[in-house]
């Protein structure tokens, strides 16, 4: 069995993000990278797969491909994926990669995976960047692969996919499916592992082929980001700062006097 | 300008977030039409054109099906823009009919801009405006981000669609619920709500014991449930239950978008969060720029005192 993880590589969503002087981008110097955080359900279950398939002599064995798009950093993340069990990285070298939507970048994984016989294609739900939740369901469509989105639990038993999805409000809904297909991984789906130094070590001898962007992505550019800035603060809220005592003095006088709830 | 609506159904009943839909619509200045699968003797509250495709046939949420309904649809209207609302059902089918359509899609708007969209990026610390270049454009619209001020009215204009067998490789095998014992937290005057910036499972106790101390009800955003720190009944937003109260106390929660969904309507709020950038600031009352672990103990203290 054929497997396919795309990742991709985002800011810590924690850092203090400044414009750049293009206004359409941040400013990237200084800032920390990691995995986002939707992939990494999608790499653990990948992973899953495989180790559940090993050592079933009916199935060729299995191999996971990792793949991610952007500039020479992003290897990070492949890294990272290698260490929890991919077998290979796939680095596609985008120098786009700011301006890119995400038909753009489904038609570069879509011109990857096109004549690789993928059998499951895992994705995160969304990035944390610009959150489109798009790319996982297009490289479906053109791929003309079946798509299950917001996955929360996945079984395979032969050709056949138990998913469930999650649905607003707490409810979810049970479909049956075939492979091919792509999923899109929902937090919550399993436990992510963490890569043991052993394994870490590993990963360093594992392929990990680049290829340039350029030549794979075959869709037009659809929609155009005009400009990336800072949300208006409406709250106006009052920000109390300072020691610790004299914040929590402070809060208490004005939960008295704001809310009926302390006496 | 033409914009065709995506209405949704689901357990028998139209969702609160088509007539949101109705509302985005006008705002765009858009003449509207709607497509739903749903039940036709219960149709939403609308006065316009309605293309209704039986949810008792072609299911709730099955998405090939209903892409080939909204499609077939899509290209008898001709419109330029379909709107779907940003939720499980919109975001599953907003891209599977903008590649059919060679439409540009943009996604989770929270405002209209010159004909431009505003879109939340970077977990909402940031904002994103763009344009679509393309002819048909597909909307997902972020609900709650609309000041919805009429109440919806109208009898729609029926037309029913669909009636052949539509074939599909996903098969629906039902709903599920999430438990319903524990807590109901629509009820409590009072939240004291967890968020990832507690650190550890460790420190859910420092919260409790917080909430003890206010008399309030512990809740939880969705990393802290799914990583199992507390249950999944205590979680507050678009996966969680949605709530009011009179005090919501934020601790250590940054303010994903789909979080503030489900507590922005309460009347007070308190944020206790390292970041003063975090975009849980937007609702807040009072921002105490405090590293929650070690303020809660200290605010329980106090609090137990008085």
């Amino acid at each position: 069995m054929e497997i396919l993880v795309c990742v991709k590589q985002v800011p810590d969503m924690e850092s203090k993000f400044n414009i750049d002087t293009s206004g359409t981008w941040y400013d990237e110097t200084d800032l920390a990278y990691r995995m986002n955080e939707y992939d990494e359900f999608a790499v653990e279950q990948a992973v899953l797969v495989k180790e559940k398939l090993r050592g079933d002599t009916s199935v060729a064995d299995t191999s996971v491909t990792v793949l991610s798009i952007g500039p020479e950093r992003v290897k990070d993340v492949i890294k990272k994926a290698l260490s929890m069990g991919c077998d290979r990285g796939v680095h596609i070298k985008d120098e786009q990669y700011q301006a890119r939507d995400p038909m753009e970048n489904a038609s570069i994984i879509a011109s990857f995976a096109k004549d690789k016989g993928f059998d499951l294609i895992f994705t995160g739900l969304q990035s944390q960047d610009r959150g489109s939740a798009q790319t996982g369901i297009i490289v479906a469509r053109v791929l003309e692969m079946r798509c299950v989105t917001t996955v929360v639990g996945f079984e395979l038993e032969n050709d056949v996919i138990t998913a469930k999805r999650e649905l607003d409000g707490g409810l979810k809904a049970g479909f049956r499916t075939r492979t091919p297909a792509v999923i899109t991984c929902q937090m919550g789906l399993n436990k992510p592992r963490y890569p043991t130094l052993p394994n870490i070590i590993k990963a360093k001898k594992k392929e990990l082929t680049t290829i340039e962007a350029d030549t794979m992505a075959t869709a037009e550019r659809m929609v155009e980001t005009d400009a990336l800035f800072h949300p208006e603060k409406k709250g106006a809220g009052l920000v109390l700062e300072g020691e610790i005592n004299d914040q929590a003095d402070k809060l208490i006088s004005i939960l008295r006097e704001k809310t009926g709830v302390i006496k | 300008m033409k914009a065709l609506i995506v209405g949704e159904y689901r357990n028998g009943e139209t969702l609160e977030c088509t007539y949101e839909l109705i509302a985005f619509a006008k705002k765009l200045g858009a003449e509207t039409a709607m497509f739903m699968v749903g039940g036709q003797d219960d149709p939403p509250k609308y006065d316009g054109k309605l293309y209704m495709a039986d949810s008792a046939k072609y299911g709730e949420v099955n998405p090939d099906v209903h892409t080939k309904l909204l499609l077939d649809v899509a290209h008898q209207e001709n419109p330029d823009y379909v709107i779907l609302s940003h939720s499980s059902y919109g975001w599953d089918l907003a891209p599977r009919i903008s590649f059919d359509l060679k439409a540009g899609q943009v996604s989770e708007v929270v405002d209209i801009d010159d004909g431009s969209f505003v879109l939340p990026a970077f977990n909402g610390k940031l904002h994103r405006k763009v344009t679509s270049k393309t002819g048909i454009t597909v909307v997902t619209v972020q609900s709650g981000s609309l000041n919805m001020t009429e109440q919806p009215s109208g009898t729609p204009e029926m037309t029913l669609v669909g009636g052949e067998d539509i074939e599909t490789g996903m098969e629906f095998t039902g709903y599920e619920e999430v438990e319903s014992a524990g807590a109901d937290l629509t009820k409590a005057d009072v939240i004291v709500s967890a968020g990832r910036g507690i650190g550890k499972q460790d420190n859910i106790s420092v919260i409790q014991e917080l909430a003890d101390a206010i008399g309030g009800e512990l809740a939880a955003t969705r990393p802290v449930v799914d990583a199992g720190w507390t249950d999944h009944s205590r979680q507050v937003g678009t996966s969680g239950q949605t709530v009011s109260p009179k005090l919501y106390v934020a601790c250590g929660i940054s303010g994903a978008i789909q979080h503030l969904a489900g507590m922005k309507k309460s009347e007070f709020i308190v944020a206790i969060n390292t970041d003063i950038d975090a975009p849980i600031g937007e609702v807040a009352d009072v921002f105490v720029v405090a590293d929650i672990k070690q303020f809660a103990p200290a605010l329980s203290a106090k609090l137990k005192r008085a």
